[in-house]
This record gives C-alpha cells, structure tokens and sequence, in this order.
C-alpha cells in the first residue's frame, strides 16, 4: 500500500455522495460506467450474477402493504472502502498486490495485468461491488472502434471493479500538470455516474475539501472514521467498520435503516452516531 | 510378474487383480483431466461459481484435504519431537497420504485461479499484509519437507535399494528426518493456521471475522488445532480402510491406541475451543455487527442449525468421546465410526468456513446465496482423490509402508 499520502496535508479523499430522494433508478449511471470503462458484457445479462455492473442500482422496497408501501433505487458503485489506514477489506487480503488503496487519492485500484484471478477479494467485498471476468470480452462487430483508448480492456480470469473513473483524474491531472498547476478544479474530476445521472443524484468530490459539495452535503468527520455528520447521510455496512468513501442522503428512515443491519431492538441513530 | 519389486517376505494380490483395480481409479483420474483441460483451455465459466460464490467447491477441498492431511505433520512431530516412539510404525503411511493431500491441494489450486500462468505472483508480487501469501509459501515449502521424507520411502524399494548410492542417501536421509519433522511441524503450524486465517480476517463478512491476538484471528489457533486432531483421524481411517480392502492387520492394536488416544485429547480440547469461539462470535462478535446469531441459520433452504450441530456435536464431541475412552478405542467397529466422523466433522468446518460465509447476505437488501457445483468442479475434485488413491496403492504394493506388516503376517 501507498503510504505518502498518510502525512500528506494536500491528500485527497476522493468520494460520492447519492441521494436516494432524488434516484429514479433510470439506470444511465450503469449504461453509462460501463460505456466509459469498457465493462464487456454477454449476449444474455439475465443473470445477474455472473455478469459485470461496476455500478449497480438495486431496488429496495419497505416490506409494507398499500398505502404504506414504498419503494427505493440504491446505485451501488465500489466502496472505495478505507478501512482503517488503508487496509480496506479487498486490499489487505490480495495475495499478489493486485489491489490497492492509494493514500493521496483515496482509490482502490486494481491492477489488471497483477491479478492472477484467485477472488479472495472479491469474498472479502461485503457490497459485492468486484467481478470476475467468467469469460474473455467479446465485442460486438465494429464495436472495438468505440471502446475507450483510456481504459484497458480486460481478459479472462482477473478481477475488475469501479476506479471511480481514476483514467479521468489521470488525464485531468495531466493537464493540469501542462498548466503549471498541481491541483484540480472540482468540475475538472467527475466520474462519468456523476456526469450522466438526469436527476443530479451523484455528487462527487473530495471529502476533505470544505468547498467541494460532497464535504457540505454529508459533514464527514474524520476524527471517527469519516461518519456522516448529516443526520439523513449514511454509509452501507458501517457498523462492519468498512469505513467506505460512497455516502446516500435519503430522507426516510426506513431507507437509512436499510443501510445496516440492526438487531431488532436498536436505535439506528444510537449505534451509527 | 512384479515380484522382484514387491518388498521380500511380504505377500500382495495378483498383478492383473492390481492392475484392474488401478484401471478402474484411472478411468475416474481420466474424467477428471478431460474436465481440468476443459477449465484451463475454457476457462471458469465451466464452474456453477459466480460473483457471489468466489470460493467454492475447490477451496473447500483444499482445506479439507489440508486439514486430513495434517496426520503427516502432527505424527512426525510426536515421533520425532516429542518422541513417541512406537508412532514409527505407522509414520511412513502419514506422511504417504499428507503427501498425497498436499499434492492434490496444490493441483486444485492450480485449476482454481483465473490465470494459471500468472500463478507465480504469489511469491514475486507478494502482499504481506494477506494470509494467503502466508499459505502460499508455507504451503509451497511443507510440500517440499513432504517430498524430502517420501524420497527415503521410495528409496526402499527392493531394486532401488540394491544400488548403493540410493541405500546409503536412504538411510542418511533417515536419520536427519527429525529436522525435516521439525521444520515440517513449524511450517505446518503456520499454513493450517493461516487457512483458518483467511476466514477469520474477513472483516466484511460477518459469518467469518474473529477476534484474535496480534494479526491472527482465532480461526488461525482453531484450523491448526483442528489439523492435529482430526489429521491423525484421516490417517487411522486410511489404514483401517487398507487393512479392510487387505484382509491384512498392518499395524499393531497399541500404536493405533496411542494415535487415537492422542487424536481424542487434541479433538476434546479443540472442540471445547471451538464452543468457546462459537458462544463468543454468536453473543459479542455478530451482536456488534447488527447480527442475532439465527441470521446465520435461517432463511434459507439449507444452512439451518443442523449444520452447526452436526459439525460439533456428531463430527466433534461424540468422536472425542469415544477416542477418548479406553473401550471405544479397542473396538474396532467404534474406533472406525469416532475416525470417521471425525473426518466428516473437519469437512463440515472447513465446508463453512468457506461456502456458508459466501452464501450468507450481508447487505440487508439482498438473499442468501445458494449454489450447486458444475460436473466439471465434481470431477476435478474428485481427480486428486483418484489420483492419491493411485499413488497409496502403488506405494503399498511396492514399498515396505508398514514395518508390523510381515510380524502381524506370518
């Protein structure tokens, strides 16, 4: 793991924040990962479980009867889990380094060409956000023209995952770099999720800027592990102390609880503040 | 036909009975290539495993067949250093069958990585911070430690033992085996420990993570425990099994006492670990994660609490129990059904400790996930146990395994 961040005041925590209240589970933010980072797919997606969504949107429902039933969508993007200093559950476990959690971006990555396909990791992901490639990519006729140059296509045998689009912060930071600069403007890093949602439901940004947006929507305070100072904020599984940089607004409690599992006779707010 | 290899004094079946017997294993070893070619050259989407069942079948055998090949590292540790002397008697089948159960653990892992051909990273690219590093090079080099002890065994053939180089590297080979016993037991503590690892370091599956003490969960201390008392089990089945398939006594009733008398203490002693662990992980661990402990056992159609009950109480206490007392271990019928039991209770743990910690849902939206293994993952998991059954064969047939063998068979 990258440790020069760890002391680095500039370092960055890049994260989301989604809210739910304003998700329509149009499913653009899927269409369009998968478009920026040339996630392959199969003839027949019926299965849900052997084929790629590095962004997923699953829909919730409360369980109650009419009047009272109410449904929610939950994009579900890679946690960029920090953990604690960096041993997210993923990065810790890899075997051969393949993954890796990076201190000045707050990324876990994924090196395509180090990992030699043993999952561990992706049974060490409690939000089932990494995939297998069960088979080698096969693109349509022409389609190979469309493919991004940024990305690199995958094979068979590895695993993959969100960056959180790290190809753009690359790019971006090198025109910065061009620029004489060595910092970014927040509109000049967004995911393509971000930039494709009609409803403005993904803000992204750097949790440890107070000007960027995600900092004032959801208050994370770092002092204990980045919890959600916004009472209607929360993070999937916090309790497991995954401590995952995706933050979800929503203003119905039914939603926030389903974020965690409780045991029956606990207070969500008790337990997650 | 082959009687010049057969070991002087001692009587085996004919050649063609042997042989016919070795054809029809072969046959099952032939089926499980054709299906280790089809996952190599098409890759594993030949398996029923999916993105949410990472590990499967094949880590469950792995560790299963680590786990009940722990009799070869446990024995020689109390052969050697703690110097249980009459153990030498049945020694040289342990470390036949660890070295059997290791071969096929590192042959499954071979099948199960995505990329085979990158194997390697492992050792060059390696993360300190993972326990399956830590099982890979353990693994690796007790492999090596199992090999180094077979050699003398080979090297007693009749003919082989004629040439005096292979009779004089033999027997000096003999008499350094403690260090290779010593070395074996320390590397063994560390890879059965960091199987158990694996599990107990998944913090984000609540079914798996363990407290522990330093980096090692508690899983770690359990799946090394539970390697030395049901390892030496496997070995006392295998034996039992020969002798059964045989028609022959091949090791005398006071060595089978003592490794089944030393198997029962490990087994009471571990299993009384291993309720500790549970009570602890059901009221305090999965408690503090927004879990009761019956979320692990309902709500689906096939991990209930029987699960945990057959796995503790029919494949721990009850076979404890009978080890332990002097009657069971005399009678024979008892002795085999605490051994095999007992085999079958250290699969059921491994079995959970990998596939009930993938199908349990951790998400609160989500459903237990199910699966049922691929013909493909059947067979190739059925191949190295054809395979080793092969090599037991040969090895017995052809190697002077059993020194009680010609005085219990005048």
């Amino acid at each position: 793991m990258k440790e020069e961040g760890k002391h680095n005041k500039k370092a960055k925590k890049y994260g989301m924040v989604i809210n739910l209240d304003n998700c329509t589970g149009c499913g653009a933010c899927m269409v369009a990962c998968m478009a920026e980072n040339n996630v392959p797919f199969k003839e027949d997606e019926s299965d849900k479980l052997d084929s790629i969504t590095w962004m997923r949107v699953y829909k919730l429902a409360n369980g109650e009867s009419y009047p009272d039933a109410d449904i929610c969508y939950l994009p579900r993007p890679c946690m960029h889990c920090e953990g604690y200093h960096g041993h997210s559950p993923c990065v810790s476990v890899c075997p051969a380094v393949a993954t890796d959690y990076n201190h000045d971006t707050g990324i876990v990555s994924q090196i395509y060409t180090r990992c030699f396909g043993c999952r561990y990791c992706m049974g060490a992901c409690p939000y089932h956000a990494r995939y297998f490639n069960w088979w080698d990519p096969v693109w349509p006729e022409g389609m190979t023209k469309y493919l991004s140059p940024n990305v690199s296509a995958r094979m068979r045998g590895i695993v993959e995952k969100c960056s959180f689009c790290f190809h753009r912060h690359q790019l971006a930071m090198d025109k910065a770099f061009l620029e004489g600069r060595t910092e970014l403007e927040e509109n000049e890093y967004q995911t393509s999720c971000t930039q494709a949602c009609p409803a403005g439901a993904i803000t992204f940004g750097d949790l440890n800027n107070p000007h960027h947006k995600v900092n004032q929507m959801v208050k994370p305070d770092n002092k204990h592990g980045g919890r959600p100072g916004d009472p209607n904020a929360f993070r999937l599984l916090e309790r497991l102390g995954t401590n995952p940089k995706v933050y979800y607004i929503s203003s119905k409690e039914w939603v926030r609880r389903a974020g965690d599992n409780y045991l029956a006779n606990e207070d969500r707010t008790v337990q997650q503040h | 036909m082959d009687s010049a290899l057969i070991p002087k004094g001692l009587k085996r079946c004919s050649i063609g009975k042997f042989y016919l017997g070795i054809a029809l294993v072969g046959a099952v070893v032939l089926w499980g290539v054709y299906a280790m070619l089809l996952v190599w050259i098409k890759g594993l989407n030949q398996t029923n495993m999916n993105d949410s069942y990472g590990f499967a079948l094949w880590i469950w055998a792995d560790l299963g067949i680590i786990a009940l090949g722990g009799g070869a590292f446990f024995t020689g540790f109390l052969r050697y250093i703690i110097g249980k002397d009459e153990l030498k008697n049945i020694i040289n089948y342990a470390v036949v069958i660890g070295f059997v159960c290791y071969a096929s653990a590192q042959l499954i892992l071979g099948i199960d990585v995505g990329q085979p051909l990158r194997g390697w990273f492992i050792f060059w690219h390696a993360n300190v911070h993972s326990m399956l590093t830590e099982v890979a090079f353990c693994l690796t080099c007790y492999f090596g430690v199992l090999v180094i002890e077979y050699i003398p065994l080979l090297l007693e053939n009749r003919q082989i033992d004629k040439v005096p180089f292979f009779h004089n590297l033999g027997h000096n080979m003999h008499e350094i085996m403690a260090i290779f016993a010593a070395t074996g037991a320390f590397l063994s503590f560390f890879h059965q420990g960091s199987l158990g690892g694996v599990a107990g370091v998944l913090y984000g599956r609540p079914f798996a993570v363990r407290e522990g003490l330093f980096i090692w969960p508690w899983t770690f201390f359990l799946f090394t425990w539970s390697a030395a008392a049901f390892g030496p089990c496997f070995t006392l089945f295998v034996t039992r099994l020969t002798e059964k398939i045989t028609g022959k006594k091949l090791v005398k009733q006071n060595v089978i006492d003592l490794l089944a008398k030393i198997a029962g203490w490990m087994m009471g002693t571990y299993i009384i670990a291993k309720i500790i662990d549970t009570w602890y992980w059901a009221t305090v661990t999965a408690p503090s994660k927004g879990f009761t402990f019956m979320d692990f056992y309902s709500d689906n159609s096939f991990y209930g609490i029987w699960i945990l009950i057959a796995e503790i109480v029919v494949g721990g206490i009850i076979p404890a129990l009978i080890l332990l007392s002097p009657k069971g271990r005399s009678n024979s019928t008892a002795l085999f059904t605490a051994v095999s039991l007992a085999c079958i209770g250290v699969l059921i743990n491994r079995w959970v400790m990998v596939l009930q910690v993938m199908a349990h849902p951790v998400m609160t939206f989500e459903n237990w996930f199910l699966y049922v293994p691929s013909w493909q993952e059947v067979a190739t998991t059925i191949l190295p146990v054809a395979g080793g059954i092969i090599v037991i064969a040969l090895s017995y047939r052809y190697l002077p395994i059993f020194p009680q063998e010609k005085e219990l068979n005048p």
